[in-house]
């Protein structure tokens, strides 16, 4: 099972900087937390006077509006350049890379986009690599039109939950690799609706803290995707493979580009 | 801060030692009684628990733009969209009343929470999908400042109708028509079925229709009380007690084609208060029916459908309580975390819960009266005979086969099923098709229905209608062991089984929001709103709602779905 993994991994792991994000999302996920902190002035405020909570209101509106503009996607970018250009595009604006057949991985670099990409117009991508970006169920509709996409990546996204992952069937004749470690907002709920994915041979699902039953939930979801390997976290590490395996398995994966 | 300015001066600070000083030793008793005395002012204060008149705070405001009657999902539904759609903050002032404070016997709270697009109304599919959009943002739409994010718990997991030979063409168009409006569901052959759920059996299918996306179920409790959080930050008043009247008064008129109609207008709703005589008159502007299945009882109070029959003024609201039942077993064998909600040709259907290999379901008895009305009287006398013999063949085979399937947390592990089985005579009646050797739920609707009167759960009826069927569907069924069972209130819909949205005719200040007959749960989001446009716009604007208004029941038009069978 593990053999063809690596020759599959076409998204290069990059763990240093999941971690951190992953514990400060789950902190902002878990309901208890807002209510042990401190009361801000602003909440004390909000309790005595209205408008400093319309004031508030407003603000936490602002801040949706705010990931929702994020999300459009381009239509000029989509008629002119096709569907593959328009979804690099999404990508590189949120901070994530492409790798397009046959090319090196794109990368967003401080200039802004490099000009390449818009020649590439007939070219397909075959991986993507959103690790940690503010995609959100309407912004899944720019990765939903790369019908050739391989690999992708969505590990520790805010906003990826189990709606978008009940969307993910449209890529089931592709897709062969997918990460979904670290996301806060998926759970047992949303997995149970990847059974589409049947030609899938690696998923990741380590690290959710929404998912109630970790253990269960991977014997589970390898029972529904037989042809998978399933990649769980610690608690399934000593189930499925040796220590000395796992470390040999992650130190021989490729650098990214 | 003057409560607060007072309270200093009044503290033991000041006045307590400086009379304390002044007679000291005196009476042991002045330091309680300065406490007391402290207490009082205090109470007297604004603000404060004590007033000179009688308390009335538990008795709903004297007037209120607006009183919804009923204060589940619809109802709170409809406050929802109008203090959101209204000109200016607080121009409306809504009362939701609300005879069950604990929602125990509320059919929002009962339900199994799915959510589908497989309509074949144009209408109910656009309900629904403006729903999942309400529900996939709840957070967004119901988002309540420092208050925890909602967690709605929504299993994608989607709706698998199945269809026999003679449903497939309907089917076909059903699908076709859900298409047009954007639902994404696709077609399969028993062939696909089989490759994709192993543990059907495909025997009777032709046909089926599975939902890719926006179909699922979820927690309803979760949405009734997010929309009662919400919609409690907008400033809606909530009141627990009893509508028992209306006050209206009425206006005779004359058509044009010299067609005499009375008009009325309610003016004040009598709120009863819970466990008391003590009721509260509240002069309204408008009166929102959401009392669910029992907003025909709140019809009649308005006096509606008191007439002569087949006038305007005699049509009631055809909506009245019907009692289904929800079972929830184990099952080690069952299907798996990619099982769908599945809706068997013979009415039964059933849905995972949760990871634990359980699974929740049950049985419409008479969703269909069109289909079920082959066989009446002298049909069911004659196939008396044979309902003996096809009822007790299944379920002897199941026990035969799996005497473990006897264990029944319900029932005395004593019961031998199997020799009672025998023993009981066919009853007269009994829910046998002519012609077809299985037994069939749509027959006979008078006598299949349960009494409404309580919720009781009659565990027969599992092993006698919803068992044989998924046993039959699902062949790792026929071991299993009932965990637990409930029943809950339909506000059925005797005439076409969909909603009622819109105002009255007649009585012109009656909005209706009811009779959806079991799907109100996932369409509350959207009727809300209609109604709130309907309200304050005078007409429908996101979604045309009109064939769902009063008038289609004295006009005859039915809005009815083409079911499945």
């Amino acid at each position: 099972m593990a053999a063809p993994g690596a020759s599959l991994r076409l998204v290069a792991p990059v763990w240093n900087r999941g971690t951190s994000g992953i514990r400060g999302l789950s902190r902002s996920v878990d309901p208890e937390g807002s209510q042990r902190k401190g009361r801000t002035l602003l909440q004390f405020l909000a309790d005595h006077f209205y408008d400093v909570e319309a004031v508030r209101e407003y603000l936490l509106q602002k801040q949706v509006l705010k990931v929702l503009r994020k999300n459009r996607s381009s239509t000029y970018i989509k008629e002119r350049y096709g569907p593959y250009v328009a979804g690099a595009y999404f990508i590189l604006k949120q901070g994530g890379a492409v790798k397009f057949q046959d090319k090196e991985w794109m990368r967003p670099n401080g200039r802004g986009l490099s000009g390449e990409l818009w020649k590439l117009r007939e070219v397909p991508i075959e991986a993507v690599d959103a690790s940690g970006c503010a995609i959100t169920y309407q912004g899944l509709d720019n990765l939903l039109a790369l019908k050739e996409l391989q690999s992708l990546s969505l590990q520790c996204c805010p906003h990826v939950d189990d709606w978008c992952l009940s969307r993910l069937y449209q890529l089931a004749n592709s897709l062969r690799e997918l990460s979904l470690a670290g996301c806060p907002r998926i759970s047992e709920r949303g997995l149970a609706c990847l059974h589409h994915l049947q030609n899938l041979r690696r998923l990741d699902i380590s690290h959710l803290p929404a998912v109630s039953n970790p253990g269960l939930t991977q014997i589970l979801v390898e029972e529904m995707l037989p042809n998978c390997e399933v990649l769980g976290a610690d608690w399934a590490q000593g189930l499925k493979l040796g220590p000395e395996e796992q470390s040999r398995d992650t130190a021989s994966s490729p650098i990214p580009a | 801060m003057l409560r607060r300015a007072l309270r200093l001066g009044l503290g033991p600070g000041l006045l307590g030692r400086g009379l304390g000083a002044h007679r000291e030793g005196s009476t042991l008793d002045w330091h309680g009684k300065v406490s007391e005395i402290k207490k009082k002012i205090q109470s007297v204060l604004p603000g404060g628990a004590w007033s000179p008149l009688c308390d009335t705070s538990h008795l709903p405001p004297e007037h209120s733009d607006v009183v919804i009657v009923g204060g589940g999902v619809l109802g709170l539904s409809v406050a929802y969209w109008l203090k959101r759609l209204e000109k200016r903050q607080g121009a409306i002032r809504v009362l939701v009343v609300e005879r069950d404070h604990t929602y125990s016997q509320a059919s929002t709270v009962l339900s199994v929470g799915g959510i589908r697009q497989q309509f074949s109304l144009p209408e109910n599919i656009q309900l629904s999908l403006f729903s999942v959009e309400f529900l996939r943002n709840i957070n967004e739409y119901l988002a309540v400042v420092d208050d925890p994010p909602l967690d709605l718990q929504f299993n994608p997991s989607g709706y698998l109708f199945l269809a026999s030979e003679e449903g497939a063409t309907i089917m076909e168009n059903n699908v076709k028509v859900q298409r047009q409006e954007g639902a994404k569901v696709c077609l399969m052959s028993p062939e696909q079925l089989r490759k994709k759920f192993p543990w059907m059996n495909t025997e009777g299918v032709a046909l089926a229709s599975y939902g890719l996306e926006n179909e699922g179920w979820f927690d309803p409790w979760c949405l009734l009380q997010g929309l009662r959080r919400k919609v409690q930050s907008m400033g809606v008043l909530f009141c627990h007690g009893e509508v028992t009247r209306f006050v209206s008064s009425s206006n005779h008129m004359e058509t044009a084609i010299g067609e005499k109609v009375t008009l009325k207008r309610i003016h004040e709703v009598h709120v009863k208060v819970d466990h008391s005589q003590e009721y509260q008159p509240v002069e309204c502007a408008i009166v929102v029916n959401a009392a669910g299945a029992w907003s025909g009882r709140i019809a009649e109070l308005a006096g509606i459908g008191k007439g002569p029959s087949g006038t305007l003024q005699g049509t009631k609201l055809p909506v009245e309580p019907r009692k289904r039942y929800v079972y929830l077993w184990h099952c080690p064998q069952g299907p798996g975390l990619e099982a769908p909600l599945v809706a068997d040709p013979s009415g039964a259907y059933f849905r995972r819960e949760g990871l634990g290999n359980n699974y929740l379901g049950g049985c419409s008895p008479a969703e269909v009266s069109s289909v079920g009305s082959g066989c009446r009287g002298e049909d069911r006398d004659r196939v008396s005979l044979s309902s003996q013999a096809s009822l007790a063949g299944p379920v002897l085979v199941l026990m035969s086969r799996s005497p473990l399937a006897l264990t029944w947390g319900l029932l005395p592990p004593s019961t031998t099923y199997q020799a009672d089985r025998l023993k009981r005579p066919a009853r007269p009646g009994s829910d046998v098709c002519p012609g077809q050797r299985k037994p069939c739920p749509h027959l006979c609707p008078q006598e299949e229905e349960p009494d409404p009167g309580n919720l009781e759960v009659d565990h027969d009826f599992f092993q006698e209608k919803v068992w044989p069927h998924l046993a039959q569907r699902v062949p790792a069924f026929e071991t299993l062991k009932v965990r637990r069972a409930w029943a809950g209130y339909y506000d059925y819909n005797t005439f076409d089984q969909n909603g009622v949205v819109g105002p009255h005719p007649l009585v012109v200040n009656m909005y209706f929001a009811t009779g959806f007959s079991g799907h109100g749960l996932q369409q509350a989001p959207a009727v809300g709103r209609a109604v709130a446009e309907m309200m304050l716009e005078g007409h429908f604007q996101t979604i045309n709602l009109s064939p769902f208004l009063f008038s289609r029941f004295y006009l005859g038009e039915k809005a009815q779905e083409h079911c499945i069978i």
